[in-house]
């Protein structure tokens, strides 16, 4: 099938989602608990992550440094830069894209094949609005609570990398990532506003992926492969895009 | 009552139903059934709103599902209760929460009045003691149960079974059959059965129709199904050995 055909239904799915709910208690409970499955739950892959990564920059950054013209506390500023603009938003958000995004398309596509999601629609209920609108809301409002995470567990694991190998002194990496505070706000906004588009990208293309499988369970693995493939090559292209429009 | 007008149903080059006319009679047990593969669920589903037919009308008590707007197919939809051929229970709920779940859904009842309406439906398929259970955690038998407490717990006036017997053992398939018969003339509601069981056809059948490659081939109650000499249906009719030597006997 062609892509304007895909992308007609995903404009349809999304539009059908917007809608008024049925009855706004049962959708609030149905936002607690996907911000709570989906969020709250990703929490501790989050920080291993970028407790690893703040580790990891910096070593590399403090060993790559040669020059005695070099001054140490570049190994803090480098590894705030880094972490801010790029490792916790985008290589976090493609790390949730596989996690979350398999996990949606995995269970709307087994509500699909088992015939969970006609019942909610012979009973009256607006199912893309019901099982997917809240799932992309608690995405876009608790992803970037999770990247702030991200990004003081990678200060932390930097933390830690200076005072295990010594490298640089812990003063000096603190002072690099405090320093040269000018545009630590826009980077922080542009950052988290970034991650939300993402949020919004991988839920809806895995939603999208899982609501439309068609056949058996076969169908359904190869949906959450596709979400996660899709996820993650869109929230690739919209970094760039986005990150030519705000920087330039 | 239900009336289906000149139903035409295809799936790209494919045509699946063709000028299907039939009415489904008020507070009877209404069956389709047919070979695999011959558009009785495709039919079921045209019926209830999850296929669009390309011409004809579906009339609910004179209304037309086809040309009615969205608010009015909602309405329509919540006095439709239905039971599919895998149960269809939401997985994420426990058997009292899926029964629960159009109640809290589309009424204004409190806690304590959802729960007695719940116990009782559960209670009138004989299940309760399993409220608490996760479907995974209960028997094809009971999860069909359960499913069927979901179907009238909004006290439907149209209930539509898609293959209820499938997967069943004989026995469970013949309380199945009991329960949706006596619920039919309980609730006084239009039934209709999916069905390729010869079985529950003698058993819960009063208005029957036969489709055959997506045509309304023949039509008529349980006692004429035996006797008609329609070359289909009576193949499909004795396809089985049991019913071949129930004919033997009959016409000894």
């Amino acid at each position: 099938m062609n892509i304007f055909y895909h992308i007609g239904r995903y404009t349809e799915m999304l539009g059908q989602m917007f809608s008024k709910p049925e009855k706004f208690s049962v959708y609030w409970n149905r936002l607690m608990e996907e911000i709570y499955q989906l969020g709250i739950k990703s929490i501790g892959i989050v920080v291993l992550m970028s407790a690893f990564m703040g580790m990891v920059i910096v070593i590399q950054t403090a060993t790559a440094i040669d020059s005695p013209l070099i001054p140490a506390y570049t190994v803090g500023f480098t590894t705030k830069q880094s972490i801010i603009l790029e490792f916790s938003p985008t290589i976090i958000s493609l790390i949730l894209a596989g996690k979350v995004g398999s996990n949606i398309a995995s269970e709307l596509g087994s509500m699909r094949v088992t015939e969970q999601i006609d019942a909610l629609e012979i009973m009256g209920v607006n199912s893309r609005n019901f099982l997917v609108t809240p799932k992309i809301l608690g995405t876009v409002l608790i992803f970037p609570l999770l990247i702030v995470f991200s990004m003081l567990f990678g200060f932390l694991g930097g933390w830690f990398a200076c005072v295990s190998t010594e490298l640089v002194t812990v003063e000096k990496y603190i002072y690099g990532i405090v320093a040269f505070n000018n545009n630590d706000m826009m980077y922080l906004t542009y950052a988290l506003s970034k991650t939300a588009v993402f949020a919004f990208i991988m839920t809806s293309i895995s939603a999208y992926q899982g609501y439309y499988v068609k056949g058996g369970s076969l169908e359904v693995g190869k949906a959450s492969t596709r979400a996660v493939v899709y996820s993650s090559v869109l929230i690739l292209l919209f970094n760039y895009l986005i990150t030519q429009l705000v920087l330039i | 009552m239900i009336e289906v007008k000149n139903i035409d149903k295809s799936f790209g080059e494919v045509q699946i139903l063709h000028d299907i006319n039939f009415t489904f009679q008020e507070g009877k047990t209404n069956i389709i059934i047919g070979q695999s593969g011959s558009g009785k669920s495709v039919l079921a589903k045209c019926i209830v709103g999850l296929h669009k037919p390309e011409n004809g009308q579906i009339l609910y008590n004179g209304r037309d599902l086809i040309s009615m707007g969205k608010r009015e197919k909602k309405e329509i939809r919540k006095e439709i209760g239905m039971l599919f051929q895998g149960g269809a229970l939401f997985d994420s709920l426990t058997v009292e929460e899926n029964v629960m779940f159009p109640l809290t859904m589309f009424t204004k009842m409190s806690k304590k009045e959802m729960r007695e309406r719940v116990k009782f439906c559960l209670d009138r398929v004989n299940i309760l003691d399993k409220n608490k259970l996760f479907p995974s955690e209960i028997s094809g038998g009971m999860q069909k149960r359960v499913a069927i407490a979901r179907a009238i717990v909004m006290k439907p006036k149209y209930l539509f079974c898609d293959e209820p017997n499938s997967g069943l053992d004989p026995r469970t398939s013949i309380l199945i059959d009991d329960l949706i018969k006596d619920l039919t003339e309980e609730y006084k509601m239009t039934t209709v059965v999916i069905t390729h069981d010869m079985n529950s056809v003698l058993e819960i059948g009063e208005n029957i129709m036969f489709i055959y490659k997506g045509k309304n081939h023949w039509t008529g109650d349980k006692e004429s199904i035996l006797t008609t000499q329609n070359k289909e249906v009576t193949d499909f009719v004795y396809s089985s050995k049991f019913m071949r030597m129930y004919r033997e006997k009959i016409m000894k």
